[in-house]
C-alpha cells in the first residue's frame, strides 16, 4: 500500500517540480515586467508545493530521503511527472496554454484531494488548492485574451493548443497505482474528472475563438516513468548539476 | 531589429486596503491593458508580503488633482480655524475622559 | 550610482529656480505637478530611469542560476529575490513616468544604448558562490546608496526607495547566508567562495562611481538632493562595513594594500582600475553585449503578447459599450 502512495506522491511532487522549473526559466525574460513578476509567483507556488509533496513522499518511503534528495538525486527514469510539464516553454503563448491545460486538471484534482481519507494529503491539498484556484483564473483569462486578441496571437494560441493536446489524455489515465488509492478513498478517480475538465476548456476555448483538436490520442509514459521525452534529461542536467558535481555538500 | 511600435499599456494607480477597517492607501502604479488585469497584476506586484485585503485601481488619467499653486488658498484658511481641533479646548481633567 | 554618465543640466538662474532651491533646502518634497527646473527634471529622468534599468538588467546575472540552484529552498529564495528586482524596476519606472517620460520610451533608450545600467551587471556569474557574492557585495553596495535616497527631494523617487529598502535587506542577508555556507563548507566550496570575492570585490567598489572630485555635475545633484552622499564617502563606508564581514567568513579581500588606519578611523584600500570601469560603460564589459541582447530579445519576442492584450481590451470595451 505505501508503495503505491509513495509512487503517487512522486507524481504530484514531480509535476510541480518540473513545471515550476519550466516557469522559472522565464524570470527576467517575460514579455512585460508585470508578467515577469506574476509568472514568478506561480513558479514559487509550485516550488512550495514540491517541497510539501516530495517531503511527504520521502516520509512515506521511510528511507531517509528528503524532498531535495528526491528532486536532485534521481535519474530521469525515476521521475513520475506527466509528459505535458516537461515540454519546453516555446513562446509565451505555448507556456500559457501548457499552463492552462495543466491548471484545468490540477484544480479538479486538488479539490478531490481535499476530501482524501489520508489526513496528511488532505491538509496539504487544503493549503494548495487556493493557490491553484488563482492559477487557473490567471491562465484561463490569458488564454481567452490571447486567443481573441490579434490574428497573430490567435494563431500562436491555436498552434499551442494543437501542440499540447496530445499530452492531455495522460492526466486522466487510471493505472494500477492509482486504482489502489482510489479504492481506499485516498485520491479521486481522475478519469471521472474528464467531464468537468472538458466543460471547463470548451467554455474557455469558445471565448478564446480557438478550435478544440479532433483527436483522442494521448502520449503516455511520463507518470508511469516508462518513457519520458528527451526533454527531461536535459532539464535534469541543469537542475541537478551542482548536487551531482559536488556530492555531499551543504548549500 | 526595428519593429513597429506596440501601443503601450496604459498606466494605473493602485490603492490597497492593508487590513479590515483601514482606508485604501496609494501604493504606486503599474501598466495594464484593462482594469481586470490591473487588479491581478496589483495583487502580484504590491501584495507579495501579505499587504492587502482590497485592491482599487484607477487609470492615471482619471485622477483629478488640485493645482499645487493653489496650496495657499486651498489650505491656509484652515489655519485660522483652530477650534476644529480638539487640542484647542482646555477641558479640566476632573471632567473625566473627553 | 545610477547617475553613471548622468550630466547635470546647467543651473537655471531665475527667481523661480531660487524659490525651488529654497524648498529643497527646507527639506520639502517636490511632487510631479510642482514647478521644477528643466535640469532637475532631466537629471531625475536619467537617474531614476537608469536605476530602473539596473534592476531589470540586474535580474539576469542571478537569473542565470535559478535553474541550477542546488536545493528547492535556494531555488525559491533566489527566484523571490530576482522577482523583487523586477518589482523594484517597476516602482522606479513608475516614479520616472511622473516626470513625463513613458516606460516604453525608457526601454527603447536602454536597448539602443542611449541610457545605461549599473556597470556591475555586465559581469558574469560563474559559480553558485557568485550568488552569495552578488547578494552580499552588490546588494550591500546598493543598500548603502538607497537608504539615504529615501530622503531624496523628489517625492515619487523617495517613496519608491522606501518600498525598495524594505525589500532589500532580505536580499543582502540571503547572499551572506550563501557565503557563510560556502565559506564553512567543503574545500571546493571554500575555493568557490574566495574566487567569487576575488572577482566581485573591485567591480563592487566601482559601483559607487569614480571620485566626485572629477565630476562637475555631482555638486548640482547634491544641491538638488538627487544625490545624497559623495561617491568616495559611500565607497569608504562600504569598505569599512564589508571587510570585517569578509574576516568573519575567513575569506581574504583581494587587496594587498588593505589595512586599518587608526588615525583616520577607516580602512585604507586600493582604488579599482578606473579604466576598466570606463570600458564597461562603453559596452566592453564581459557581459555587456549579452545583457542587452537578452533584454532586446525578451522585448521583441514579447511584442505580440503586449499587442494582443491591448487588442483584446479594446475589443471588449467596445463590445460592452454596444450592449
Amino acid at each position: 500500500m505505501s508503495e503505491a502512495l509513495f509512487e503517487y506522491l512522486l507524481r504530484l511532487g514531480d509535476n510541480s517540480l518540473i513545471l515550476g522549473h519550466r516557469l522559472s526559466e522565464w524570470c527576467g525574460k517575460a514579455p512585460i515586467l508585470e508578467e515577469d513578476i506574476a509568472i514568478s509567483n506561480v513558479a514559487l507556488d509550485f516550488i512550495g508545493q514540491t517541497q510539501l509533496w516530495l517531503g511527504l513522499a520521502g516520509e512515506i518511503e521511510g528511507a531517509g530521503r528528503s524532498a531535495d534528495d528526491l528532486a536532485m538525486l534521481r535519474d530521469a527514469w525515476d521521475f513520475r511527472n506527466i509528459l505535458l510539464v516537461e515540454q519546453p516553454n516555446g513562446n509565451f503563448g505555448d507556456t500559457l496554454m501548457r499552463q492552462y491545460l495543466f491548471d484545468a486538471w490540477h484544480v479538479l484534482l486538488l479539490q478531490g484531494l481535499v476530501e482524501s481519507s489520508n489526513d496528511r494529503i488532505s491538509a496539504i491539498a487544503q493549503k494548495i488548492v487556493k493557490e491553484v484556484q488563482y492559477h487557473i483564473e490567471r491562465s484561463r483569462d490569458l488564454v481567452i485574451r490571447l486567443g481573441d486578441g490579434t490574428p497573430e496571437s490567435h494563431d500562436k494560441m491555436q498552434s499551442a493548443l494543437d501542440r499540447f493536446w496530445p499530452y492531455v489524455g495522460e492526466m486522466f489515465i487510471v493505472d494500477t497505482v492509482e486504482q489502489h488509492l482510489i479504492d481506499d478513498g485516498i485520491i479521486p478517480d481522475t478519469s471521472a474528472l474528464r467531464g468537468a475538465f472538458d466543460a471547463e476548456i470548451a467554455a474557455t476555448f469558445d471565448a478564446a475563438t480557438l478550435t478544440l483538436p479532433n483527436s483522442s490520442f494521448a502520449h503516455q509514459g511520463g507518470k508511469s516513468g516508462t518513457r519520458h521525452s528527451e526533454h527531461l534529461g536535459h532539464l535534469l542536467t541543469q537542475m541537478q548539476w551542482l548536487q551531482r558535481a559536488y556530492p555531499g555538500a551543504t548549500w | 531589429m526595428t519593429q513597429e511600435k506596440s501601443p503601450e499599456w496604459p498606466l494605473w494607480e493602485v490603492f490597497i486596503r492593508g487590513q479590515h477597517g483601514a482606508s485604501h492607501r496609494h501604493v504606486g502604479s503599474l501598466h495594464a491593458p484593462d482594469a481586470e488585469i490591473a487588479i491581478k497584476n496589483a495583487r502580484d506586484v504590491y501584495t507579495r508580503r501579505k499587504e492587502g485585503v482590497s485592491i482599487w485601481v484607477v487609470p492615471t488619467t482619471a485622477i483629478a488633482a488640485s493645482n499645487p499653486d493653489m496650496k495657499g488658498p486651498l489650505y491656509d484658511p484652515s489655519d485660522s480655524k483652530p477650534y476644529r481641533h480638539p487640542t484647542f479646548f482646555d477641558i479640566p481633567k476632573d471632567v473625566g475622559a473627553m | 550610482m545610477y547617475a553613471q554618465m548622468v550630466k547635470s543640466e546647467p543651473r537655471d538662474q531665475s527667481a523661480e529656480a531660487d524659490a525651488f532651491q529654497a524648498r529643497i533646502d527646507a527639506g520639502e518634497k517636490i511632487e510631479p505637478q510642482d514647478w521644477m527646473p528643466d535640469g532637475y527634471r532631466k537629471t531625475l529622468i536619467r537617474q531614476i530611469g537608469q536605476h530602473a534599468h539596473s534592476e531589470i538588467v540586474g535580474q539576469l546575472p542571478e537569473g542565470n542560476w535559478i535553474t541550477r540552484a542546488p536545493t528547492l529552498e535556494r531555488k525559491a529564495i533566489l527566484l523571490a529575490k530576482v522577482q523583487d528586482e523586477a518589482g523594484h524596476g517597476l516602482y522606479l519606472y513608475c516614479a520616472a513616468e511622473t516626470l513625463g517620460v513613458s516606460r516604453d520610451e525608457m526601454t527603447e533608450m536602454l536597448l539602443d544604448g542611449r541610457m545605461k545600467y549599473s556597470s556591475i551587471f555586465s559581469y558574469p556569474t560563474l559559480t553558485w558562490a557568485d550568488m552569495g557574492a552578488v547578494g552580499w557585495l552588490v546588494d550591500g553596495a546598493a543598500i548603502m546608496n538607497q537608504v539615504p535616497l529615501q530622503r531624496t527631494s523628489y517625492g515619487p523617487y523617495a517613496r519608491a526607495m522606501v518600498r525598495v529598502c524594505k525589500e532589500e535587506s532580505f536580499h543582502q542577508r540571503q547572499g551572506f547566508d550563501i557565503m557563510m555556507k560556502m565559506a564553512k563548507g567543503t574545500q571546493a566550496q571554500k575555493k568557490m567562495a574566495q574566487d567569487a570575492l576575488n572577482r566581485f570585490w573591485y567591480p563592487s567598489l566601482m559601483m559607487f562611481g569614480p571620485s566626485d572630485a572629477e565630476s562637475v555635475h555631482s555638486a548640482q545633484s547634491m544641491a538638488w538632493k538627487i544625490k545624497m552622499n559623495s561617491n568616495d564617502e559611500l565607497r569608504q563606508k562600504f569598505v569599512d562595513q564589508t571587510v570585517p564581514q569578509a574576516e568573519y567568513l575567513g575569506l581574504t579581500v583581494p587587496d594587498p594594500d588593505l589595512k586599518w588606519n587608526e588615525e583616520r578611523g577607516h580602512y585604507d584600500f586600493s582604488e579599482p582600475d578606473w579604466s576598466e570601469f570606463f570600458d564597461v560603460l562603453k559596452g566592453n564589459g564581459p557581459c555587456s553585449v549579452d545583457r542587452i541582447e537578452t533584454r532586446k530579445k525578451a522585448w521583441d519576442d514579447g511584442a505580440w503578447f503586449r499587442d494582443a492584450m491591448v487588442a483584446h481590451a479594446k475589443k471588449h470595451k467596445t463590445k460592452v459599450a454596444a450592449e
